[in-house]
């Protein structure tokens, strides 16, 4: 429950938020992981605490810019940082579980900023599962990437349900994701990988990108050897299997 | 790593109790009261006590607690469902069960879509599911498969519900959430468009309606939360439109600092048919102190706002409603309060139902007022049929208000695992042991 907030969360007359109202919430099972605020709806999402330079004060208007990249396990972040300066202007946002491993990649991008003046403003991490609150984050159409790399396999047929890809988180995921817009996917576990370009597959609105798509996006060639997860399984010479599919609007 | 967050409350079954469930047919033609595995019906065309008949594959009526119920718009089927993980599609001609599905897990919300044609249904992994009606005669009686629809993603889906138009299907979810799907062409297929989320609650949602008018034929849709709040939305775009705090107008908030300890939950709700008026059910989490009775809000379609009218009080004894329906003919709004399972008495559950008149219009002078029971339609046999019995004692209501309570409680307490049985599931994980 809310700390006592009796007011409104958005004013009557601007229809914006009326305070950044990040809940925490109190009842959560202590013994889970789910002891991280988050926000009531993406209005309330503080974008002066992620891009303190693009946005000096927490006031935000409906023409400010928006996250348009989200990396979704973004596990150590290395993605984050390769796509940080390819697209300077473009603010992106890891979304990680592990509450060590968003503090690290927290520090990194400090880190990063503080000794490259200027650099990586656009680009930050956000502890929270992406599973249940995709849509507390981004409004609809809001984003033009989203990326699930190296994703875990959970091989048992009873947990498929907790694949970050799967035929009902599509339909966020495709909520989230503006038409046109791309989804990115790689692993090194084939079955996953057939699973998730099946899921793409047979989702209506998405469609596969063609060779030449592919050989002309300069972030495909990041899939592979940008992250942590990428470089590793490449230095052991390991296969992997991407699925890139962009947003297309529902035929009716 | 994030496995607890996944699991969900199969919490401690046997003291699980079922708060009573009422709907009314829109004409009025019947009333069915669901208390624990019991579903009454009274015909109030004939004036009598209905007997359902069941013959399909299962040989029986429920054998859980039931959690929902529901009439069809067009008022040729009830649905009933719940923990039994059987939905039953009963004819409202014949009172015959005609088509019983099977659910993998508990089921916690039906609806009916407004054509009568397909039945959802969501259960207690979020999973909502559909079942299409439309089949020849014959097969009728076979125990039908249902196909996924949609999903919120491990999370109880508490009211499910289809806007006015029959292009959205509403589904709210003890994670804050409200989603807007867009109801398919081939919703057999699956419904992948989602139109909006409705975000703002602070709370789980337990309640979901909606208001509409002539000006507004669309309509707004309405929700209440365990966040003691009612808010009015727009659900093509999910904004909000307004919040109106029930617990505060009512004079339920305490002023003497007690607030963290105490919160009213929004339980129930429903609207009357020209849309002016919601009528609340509100669960104070305080001992001592009940509201007896309901709240009802006002709802002014062209300012978009909704604001508490008043609080109608129920005399005779402790009163709590547990399910609330506004007859969309007749204009009674139906009150039932009751539990299953009451360890302490072998009897049958009992129930209480009242009857409130004169919510006609927001701006009538007439004053609601609460039926005697002899003024109830049908009256004693009636109130015999649906409550179990005419008498009925004052410690039903205060179970019920217990109830209300646990329902409540359970959608705010995910499962507690022991540290015993937490290292047990880590280490019988081998998904972890394959990668890494
Ligand atoms: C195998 S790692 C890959 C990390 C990174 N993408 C890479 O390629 O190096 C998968 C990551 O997803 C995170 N993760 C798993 N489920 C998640 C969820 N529901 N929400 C957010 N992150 C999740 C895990 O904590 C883990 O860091």
């Amino acid at each position: 429950m809310l700390e006592n907030e009796a007011n409104p969360t958005f004013s009557k007359s601007t229809g914006l938020p009326r305070k950044r109202f990040y809940r925490a919430r109190a009842h959560s099972n202590p013994l889970s992981d789910s002891h991280f605020p988050i926000p009531i709806s993406p209005q309330n999402v503080d974008y002066s605490v992620h891009y303190p330079q693009f946005f000096p004060s927490s006031e935000r208007s409906d023409s400010s810019k928006k996250i348009q990249f989200a990396d979704i396990g973004c596990g150590f972040g290395g993605l984050l940082i390769s796509l940080s300066t390819l697209f300077p202007q473009t603010l992106m946002i890891g979304m990680e579980l592990r509450d060590k491993v968003t503090e690290y990649v927290k520090e990194r991008i400090l880190a990063l900023r503080v000794s490259n003046p200027g650099q990586y403003q656009n680009v930050s991490v956000v502890r929270t599962n992406s599973m249940k609150y995709i849509p507390n984050y981004f409004e609809k159409g809001q984003l033009s990437k989203m990326f699930f790399l190296f994703p875990d396999p959970h091989f048992k047929e009873k947990n498929h349900r907790r694949r970050v890809i799967s035929p009902h988180l599509l339909d966020e995921y495709a909520y989230v994701v503006e038409v046109g817009g791309i989804i990115y996917t790689i692993t090194d576990v084939e079955e996953l990988g057939d699973w998730m370009k099946a899921c793409l597959e047979n989702h209506p609105m998405f469609e596969a990108l063609t060779n030449e798509e592919l050989e002309a996006d300069p972030v495909v060639k990041l899939l592979s050897s940008a992250t942590e997860e990428g470089q590793k399984v490449a230095r052991n010479g390991g296969q992997t299997f991407q699925a890139v599919f962009r947003r297309i609007a529902p035929s009716l | 790593m994030e496995d607890a967050s996944m699991e969900y409350g199969e919490s401690n079954k046997d003291n699980e109790v079922a708060p009573a469930l009422i709907a009314v047919h829109p004409t009025q033609e019947s009333v069915a009261v669901a208390v624990g595995s019991e579903l009454r019906v009274f015909d109030l065309r004939q004036g009598g006590a209905i007997s359902l008949e069941d013959d399909s594959s299962s040989g029986s009526l429920h054998k859980d607690s039931i959690r929902a119920i529901r009439y069809g718009a067009n008022g040729k089927l009830l649905v009933s469902a719940g923990d039994d993980k059987l939905v039953k599609i009963w004819s409202t001609e014949s009172w015959r069960c005609i088509t019983t599905v099977c659910s993998e897990k508990r089921v916690t919300a039906v609806a009916i879509s407004h054509n009568g044609l397909y039945v959802c249904f969501a259960d207690k992994f979020g999973v909502v599911w559909i079942v299409n009606l439309d089949m020849p005669d014959g097969q009728a009686a076979v125990n039908k498969k249902a196909a996924p629809l949609l999903s919120h993603y491990c999370s109880i889906i508490t009211s499910l519900e289809f806007s006015p138009d029959g292009k959205f299907l509403v589904s709210a979810d003890r994670d804050f959430k409200i989603r807007v799907t867009v109801f398919p062409k081939k919703p057999l297929d699956g419904a992948h468009e989602i139109q909006s989320f409705c975000l703002g609650h602070t709370e789980f949602v337990s309640c979901l309606s909606f208001v509409c008018s002539q000006e507004y034929p669309h309509g707004f849709l309405v929700s209440g939360s365990g966040d003691s709040t009612v808010r009015l939305w727009d659900i093509s775009s999910g904004h909000l439109l307004d919040t109106c705090e029930v617990g505060e107008k009512a004079g339920l908030l305490v002023s003497n600092g007690r607030e963290a300890e105490c919160y009213s939950a929004v339980t129930d709700l429903c609207t009357n048919p020209d849309g002016s008026l919601v009528a609340v059910a509100v669960q104070r989490q305080v001992p001592d102190y009940v509201l007896q009775g309901i709240i009802l809000l006002k709802c002014d379609h062209s300012g978009r706002t909704l604001s508490c009218a008043k609080v109608v009080s129920i005399g005779g004894g402790t009163f709590i409603p547990t399910s609330l329906r506004i007859c969309s003919s007749t204009r009674l709004l139906w009150m039932v309060t009751g539990v299953s399972n009451l360890r302490v008495s072998e009897q049958p559950s009992s129930a209480r139902v009242r009857v409130i008149s004169g919510l006609t219009k927001s701006n009538d002078q007439h004053e609601p007022f609460v039926l005697e029971d002899n003024e109830v339609p049908a009256g004693a046999k009636l109130l015999e049929k649906l409550q179990g019995s005419l008498s009925y004692s004052e410690e039903v209501f205060l179970a019920a208000a217990e109830a209300v309570k646990t329902a409540m409680s359970n959608l705010l307490i995910k499962k507690q695992y022991s540290a015993d049985k937490r290292e047990f599931r880590k280490r019988t994980r081998n998904d972890k042991k394959i990668k890494q």
